[in-house]
């Protein structure tokens, strides 16, 4: 069924999927609340950018992540002078590239979710002796719950559905980079179609499952009565 | 003095860790790029090579032209098994490999192959009296196996209509799913499989397919490898798998008791 | 206390711009009819307002001035908003302690037991806020900001988006409450029921600008401002709960004009209220009636006369130093010769008790 290299390329993936989540939602969050309340007027470019990885080939950001990390570059010079090991081709590589390429879906049901809460119950707290900081966390991380939960389940699960990205900075080194998505690819390369098969059902399964909780969780049916 | 002491003193102890190192607990690993065309022959011979060998080697199965643009950006590979022999020389030209390293590890031979089991005859003729739709091979600008096809088929003198697809894999899926009735594949594809009918093309219809070789970081480990790989146990291996051995294999492996000691010690240090 | 105002803002064609100095206990309320930047005081004062300049000082600290700007949640005050904006992800109880918790221990000088008391909310304490009704939510806003202990309470319309009912119930909650609490309160308002009741102040506003302020009673009965000329003008009385006639089945009240004898209400002796009179239930006499039905028949000095449109005259009596308005036909006030200065008797034909 899965051998022991499809078991390493699933964990490496939920591994890949759960950190590139956590650092998305610790700096997706302030991102999020900036766009949600900031009136500046050039706040539509950066919201452009945010928005980029959803229109864009993955292999282009996932060129420019390669030319970006390789040790020739300025950035993967500094990351390996500062950390001791190189960017490209590395775990911690593939989560700058996740965190990069997963970023509008977190950031955007975040940005709603801030905005939904609207400024009312902020002002209310403001009154109480709220201060800024303690509005955030009493206030808007609690009315916006149902938003962290889609955020952190869509960029989990387009982290697990990564491919573009990955094949270009990764290597596809079993253990360090191979994620379930290219050991699928390259079972089918190499002509391994029911290896191929059986990791490609359990990429569905666990998505399907993710994307299940998401919509669960944001119960608010809008349906058309006719 | 007492510094020469001091440098003797961890020379001794490194030369005396390493040797433990080595033949103990701390086998040294290899990485190697390799062809997706030749990932199922690799690994047969890497199963076979750990009957012997304590070092691991960790294949990173990809194509030819995306390992090649990796390894320029800092792939950390110890050897690459490549599909042809352009790449390679690019790598070479660019001052990347081991001087020396780059030679010819296996040929490749394609085979028209269709799932019909009467559909291709022992001598081809298929080909010529057009009796199918599409023919699918794989694309002659990135994948060797595409270029060796167009010139069978230019030697042959046809023009069938034709389908693309990325690799010889994705040739074999066209085919395979009925997208196209017959594709002209790597041999090492089809003969294995069980169905459907294939025809070995004459390797005098097209340039040899050389897959080529080369060591990008000089280590011992990495070139007990390749020397395992160019054995003519590994060669009878790659027989079975639908390739043809090279003519001549020029690489000799480097005595293991001269100078290439420290640089073992170096690699296994760090 | 002490609130001083000196403020300027813009948004689009609205201009706000007020000079004043809010009276220093009580309730102040601002009147005025909708656009007219009621809201926008309120708000400039709570700091929510970031785009008013000017200077805003409370008990001799600057709240903001050119160089200043404290924030809201250090100004010591609360602020009850139009809708309840009830936190829905906390209960009706961690609602009210929202704020309590937030004070420090010392400055927490309210008891909150009393204010849930007194709102009738203890039944509540435990409910979620989305099963409650608009009153009820009201009223746990209410609570919500009185228990973070204000030094002062800003109030933008609360009532105005309940139902009949839910007003009625929660107007005498806040009147016992400002009686006991003693809490300065701007309560921003356009209906002038709820102004008459609760306000002892009255600051009236119009187009950005504050067109007149004083003590209540002065203004309802000043002759040159719009709420003296309405159909509806009226004059307001304090007055104490003297006796119950068991007789004839009556409620004495005492005022500085004098008793007011009304129909027996089920009021405690001593108890504060306020009288209610509309000007076009007050008649003049020269001489004191004695064959006559009506009860409240009080001597006045005439101090104005208006006219109202083409047949009606409004005259500002002085009762013992209390202005008490008059509507009349200019027919009789001609015929009775009325003129400034005059001694005369009021007669009240009915009296509303808020």
């Amino acid at each position: 069924m899965f051998s022991e290299a499809d078991i390493a390329a699933l964990m490496l993936t939920l591994k890949l999927a759960g950190i590139s989540t956590l650092v998305l939602i610790l700096f997706g969050t302030p991102l999020a609340w900036w766009l949600a309340k900031s009136a500046w007027r050039f706040k539509f470019l950066i919201e452009a950018l945010v928005a980029l990885p959803l229109v864009l080939p993955p292999t282009v950001l996932g060129f420019y992540l390669l030319v970006a990390f390789s040790p020739q570059s300025s950035i993967g010079h500094l990351f390996e002078s500062v950390v001791g090991q190189p960017l490209a081709f590395s775990f911690t590589g593939l989560v700058v590239g996740s965190v990069i390429y997963s970023l509008p879906f977190v950031i955007q049901p975040l940005q709603n979710a801030f905005i939904a809460v609207g400024r009312r119950p902020l002002e209310v707290a403001a009154t109480l002796r709220a201060s800024p900081s303690d509005r955030f966390f009493s206030v808007v991380v609690p009315l916006a719950r149902p938003g962290f939960l889609s955020a952190a389940v869509l960029g989990f699960a387009h982290t697990l559905g990564e491919f573009g990205v990955v094949l270009m900075i990764g290597g596809n080194i079993p253990g360090e980079t191979q994620v379930a998505s290219i050991a699928i690819y390259e079972h089918v390369e190499s002509m391994q179609l029911a290896s191929a098969h059986w990791l490609s059902a359990a990429l569905l399964l666990i998505s399907f499952c993710l994307l299940v909780l998401v919509y669960a969780a944001n119960p608010k049916a809008r349906v058309l009565r006719l | 003095m007492g510094r020469i002491t001091t440098y003797t003193t961890i020379y001794l102890l490194a030369c005396l860790s390493a040797q433990l190192l080595c033949s103990t607990v701390f086998a040294a690993q290899v990485k190697v790029a390799v062809a997706s065309n030749f990932a199922s022959t690799a690994e047969v011979i890497v199963a076979t090579y750990a009957e012997l060998s304590d070092d691991k080697i960790v294949l990173l199965v990809g194509s030819t032209g995306k390992h090649t643009a990796q390894i320029q950006y800092g792939l950390p590979v110890d050897v690459f098994l490549a599909a042809d022999s352009a790449m390679p020389s690019l790598l070479e030209d660019k001052g990347l490999v081991i001087d020396g390293s780059r030679q010819t590890y296996a040929l490749g031979r394609l085979a028209l192959w269709s799932k019909d089991p009467l559909l291709v005859d022992a001598n081809g003729e298929v080909l010529k009296k057009s009796r199918f739709k599409r023919l699918a091979i794989a694309n002659p600008k990135t994948a060797p196996y595409g270029h060796a096809a167009i010139q069978v088929l230019s030697n042959l003198g046809i023009q069938p209509s034709m389908v693309y697809g990325e690799s010889v894999a994705q040739a074999f899926q066209f085919a395979n799913s009925g997208g196209a009735e017959i594709a002209l594949l790597a041999l090492s594809q089809v003969i294995d499989l069980q169905r459907g009918s294939y025809w070995l093309v004459p390797s005098k219809l097209h340039s040899p397919i050389e897959q080529q070789l080369v060591i990008l970081n000089d280590v011992q480990a990495a070139r007990d490898f390749v020397h395992f790989l160019l054995s003519e146990q590994a060669l009878s291996i790659m027989e079975l798998h639908g390739y043809t051995r090279p003519a001549t294999t020029s690489y000799t492996r480097p005595a293991l008791n001269d100078n290439t000691a420290p640089a073992q010690i170096e690699s296994t240090i760090k | 206390m002490s609130l001083e105002l000196k403020l300027k803002l813009a948004h689009g064609n609205f201009e706000l711009d007020i000079d004043q100095i809010f009276a220093s206990q009580g309730v102040t309320a601002i009147y005025g009819p909708s656009g007219s930047g009621k809201t926008s005081v309120l708000r400039a004062i709570a700091g929510l307002d970031k785009s008013a300049s000017g200077l805003i000082k409370f008990n001799n600290r600057i709240w903001q001035d050119g160089s200043k700007f404290i924030a809201t949640h250090r100004r010591a005050l609360a602020y009850v908003f139009q809708e309840p904006s009830l936190f829905e992800h906390l209960s009706v109880r961690a609602n009210i302690e929202y704020g309590f918790k937030r004070v420090p221990l010392k400055q927490r000088v309210i008891n909150s037991d009393d204010v849930i008391q007194a709102l009738g909310i203890s039944s509540l304490l435990d409910r979620d806020t989305q099963t409650l009704s608009g009153g009820e939510k009201q009223r746990v806003a209410i609570a919500r900001a009185l228990c973070s202990s204000p030094d002062l309470l800003l109030m933008d319309e609360p009532l105005s988006a309940l139902d009949k009912r839910s007003k009625a119930e929660i107007l005498p909650m806040l009147v016992a409450l400002r009686d006991k609490l003693s809490i300065p309160i701007i309560y921003v308002s356009h209906s002038l029921n709820e102004v008459a009741r609760l306000a002892d102040h009255l600051v009236l506003m119009q187009q950005g600008r504050i067109i007149a302020s004083g003590d209540i009673q002065s203004m309802l009965t000043q002759l040159d401002l719009s709420l003296a000329q309405g159909a509806d003008a009226e004059s307001l009385i304090d007055a104490v709960v003297a006796a119950h006639d068991e007789q004839f089945e009556l409620t004495y009240l005492d005022s500085s004009l004098g008793r007011f004898s009304v129909l027996r209400r089920p009021l405690a002796i001593g108890e504060k209220v306020r009288l209610l009179i509309a000007a076009r239930d007050v008649s003049i006499t020269r001489q004191q009636q004695q064959d006559t039905s009506i009860l409240n028949i009080f001597p006045a000095t005439i101090e104005q006369i208006e006219s109202v449109g083409a047949a009606q005259v409004t005259v500002r009596l002085n009762a013992n130093n209390l202005p008490v308005l008059a509507r009349l036909t200019k027919k009789s006030a001609t015929l009775m010769n009325l003129a400034v200065g005059d001694s005369v008797y009021l007669q009240a034909k009915s009296v509303a008790i808020l």
